[in-house]
């Protein structure tokens, strides 16, 4: 009996649960997929079309109704979400959005790592790290805390400088401020030329670092002068068939590749140099002794010697660094990245100290 | 910024480079709009209903721009590039295209996407006496139709609109604030785009029901030329950085029933030498441990 009048008592719950949930639900032949991150809904079932072809207010009612149940369960998903209100207990009532999954493009392509600049890896090679500064600084003739540079600076300004010291050892006669004023200008100048030099160095490397404006006088690189030279010849409504050579151009066009693609010698062509040179594989094959390429063994001997050379002068610098510079460069070997990229740095400074020898 | 040509001597002008970088984390999307040489009123208008909805994250330009962007670029993206907006709108009417509207997006300031929609019909803002939502709202987005999956253009299509309507990405977002609605319906060939204000009323429940308005420019569209990526550049621009990637958390795993495991890795230990409780009955009186006598059992303690 009682076991009876529970069942009844839920089943009526239930009953009424339904009831009042009624009004929020909606029936849909299939899912509708949710993105609540951009607060997106995507609807699969197809429209009414029959409804919505005849144009007026009852293709907008229909629309609306549409528009109305889509709405709501995108509202109950929206609600279902983790909530919680903001500013105490009587602010408004806020839900935490997840991350959104539909996948959009991107703005601008992702940065890219950039080299590091010159300082960047001396710094990372000693181990020196930035320390950070105080902005201000105590000035003992003003009494006061002062800036480190800028207006009103601790040191007085620079350029209303009253005295200059005349230093040991150098010309009386000298213009002291003159001496100061070049050497400011100097300073800068340097400043600038290794700054334009790190940028290069950076377009050198590849990454995303602009070239273009690295030339802004006109001094541009050999190669992209012919590369340049090279497409506007081609960009002619004729593809460059009929453009009057240059006084110094070279008659026929240089290959595309630049002669890096394996020739082939034509079919039907010189018949005896054909044969002279079959022959002539087949003695080397057949023969006992190995065959000798004086270039190449030359060049290989170069190799090695260079390489034994880069080899010596890494160890002697390395004794010289000291423990600082010794660990830091145990943390940096152990990578294989770091082997492979030392290669490419040293070998320049040897190839040229060995110019000389090569043929 | 270390590695611009032109260093920027001002803060002002660092920060405003800085915006303009790319970062790992993008700014939200600013669009353009723009009015072609022949712009008539209808296009005109929904412009400017575009920008009144857009706002503050769109560009709304005054002056007539005697471009054709399906047949040459470069204006478009020099625009992109000085407004630093990656989103545009192009509007534009003749007797062949009437009441044409190019809808666009860029990446790297390239034309990526482009999709030409004729406007067959427009209500506008004003058009619809009721009140409105307030400026810079996050819209809520639906798209309604197979053939928004089915076909690879409505597709774009689809992508394209997520994209210029969606708004800032929020972490959380106020639940009574939840006003405005932007509905696309794609049925026999034809767009319909019509934005409702959303009024919640009292349910039974907690969740309420929702009872929609008219508002808003509402548009009908219908496809006309495209120009898409191709497949391999849309990748491209699809990719994200791999720091951008959530990090998993290791050592937690969680079962079906929803309980969640934790794995701790403990150092071997020496079980001999463990600190336990002291009870102090336990211990070894002196007598009994000079005599070693295994007949008499040590008092048991009561747990305290």
């Amino acid at each position: 009996m009682a076991a009876l009048r529970v069942e009844e008592v839920l089943a009526a719950a239930e009953e009424q649960e339904a009831e009042k949930r009624r009004s929020v639900t909606v029936e849909k032949e299939l899912e509708l997929e949710f993105d609540l991150g951009n607060l997106l809904a995507l609807d699969r079932n197809p429209p009414p079309a029959a409804g919505l072809r005849g144009a007026g207010p009852r293709r907008e009612a229909l629309l609306r109704a549409l528009a109305r149940d889509n709405v709501q369960l995108l509202v109950s998903r929206l609600w279902e979400l983790p909530a919680e209100r903001a500013g105490g207990a009587g602010g408004p009532l806020v839900a935490q959005l997840p991350e959104p999954t539909f996948r959009l493009p991107r703005e601008k392509p992702p940065p890219r790592p950039r080299p590091p600049t010159r300082w960047e890896q001396f710094a990372r090679l000693k181990g020196i790290r930035r320390r950070k500064k105080t902005s201000l600084v105590w000035d003992e003739q003003a009494k006061e805390w002062r800036r480190r540079w800028g207006y009103r600076r601790a040191g007085g300004d620079p350029a209303r400088a009253w005295l200059a010291e005349v230093p040991e050892g150098a010309d009386p006669e000298e213009d002291q401020f003159a001496r100061l004023r070049r050497e400011k200008r100097e300073r800068v100048a340097r400043n600038e030329l290794n700054r334009l030099r790190n940028l290069a160095r950076a377009h050198r490397a590849g990454s995303a670092v602009p070239a273009a404006p690295l030339h802004p006088t006109g001094h541009q690189s050999r190669e992209e002068l012919g590369r340049v030279a090279r497409v506007a010849r081609v960009s002619t409504a004729s593809l460059g068939r009929f453009q009057p050579r240059l006084p110094k151009e070279p008659a026929e066009p240089p290959s595309r590749s630049g002669g890096k693609k394996r020739r082939f010698e034509p079919l039907l062509g010189n018949l005896a140099a054909e044969r002279s040179r079959q022959l002539e594989m087949l003695r080397d094959m057949g023969s006992k002794k190995p065959v000798l390429d004086i270039t190449r063994a030359v060049n290989k001997q170069l190799r090695q010697e260079e390489a034994e050379a880069a080899a010596a002068k890494g160890k002697k610098k390395q004794t010289q660094r000291g423990k600082r510079g010794r660990r830091q460069q145990r943390v940096g070997r152990s990578g294989k990245k770091s082997g492979a990229r030392r290669q490419p740095q040293q070998r320049p400074p040897s190839s040229s100290m060995s110019g000389g020898k090569r043929k | 910024l270390i590695y611009c040509y032109r260093k920027p001597k001002t803060k002002r002008a660092k920060r405003f480079l800085e915006k303009r970088e790319p970062k790992l984390k993008e700014n939200t999307k600013n669009a353009m709009l723009i009015k072609g040489g022949n712009a008539n009123l209808t296009v005109t208008e929904v412009l400017k209903d575009i920008y009144a909805v857009k706002k503050p994250f769109a560009v709304l330009y005054k002056k007539k721009n005697i471009t054709r962007p399906f047949e040459d670029q470069t204006s478009l993206e020099f625009f992109s590039k000085k407004s630093d907006c990656s989103l545009f709108m192009f509007g534009s009417h003749n007797k062949k295209r009437p009441n044409n509207l190019i809808i666009g997006r860029m990446f790297d300031y390239h034309v990526l996407d482009m999709i030409e929609l004729g406007i067959e019909k427009f209500v506008s803002l004003k058009d619809i006496k009721n009140s409105k939502c307030p400026e810079g709202t996050k819209p809520m987005l639906i798209f309604a139709g197979d053939v928004f999956d089915v076909n690879e253009e409505y597709r774009r299509l689809k992508s394209l609109l997520i994209d210029f309507f969606r708004g800032p990405t929020v972490p959380s977002i106020r639940l009574a604030g939840l006003e405005y609605v932007l509905h696309f319906t794609a049925v026999d060939g034809k767009i319909y785009m019509r934005s409702y204000k959303v009024l919640l009323k009292k349910s039974g429940c907690k969740i309420p029901r929702i009872e929609l308005e008219e508002m808003g420019p509402s548009l009908d569209l219908v496809m006309r030329r495209t120009h898409l990526a191709s497949d391999d550049h849309y990748k491209k621009s699809l990719k994200q950085p791999k720091a951008l990637k959530p990090k998993k958390k290791k050592n937690i795993s969680h079962d079906v029933f929803g309980t969640t495991y934790g794995r701790i890795h403990m150092q071997k230990q020496d079980l001999g030498k463990l600190q336990t409780r002291k009870m102090k009955g336990l211990r070894k009186r002196p007598a009994e441990k000079s005599a070693e006598d295994g007949g008499i059992s040590p008092k048991k303690s009561k747990p305290t």
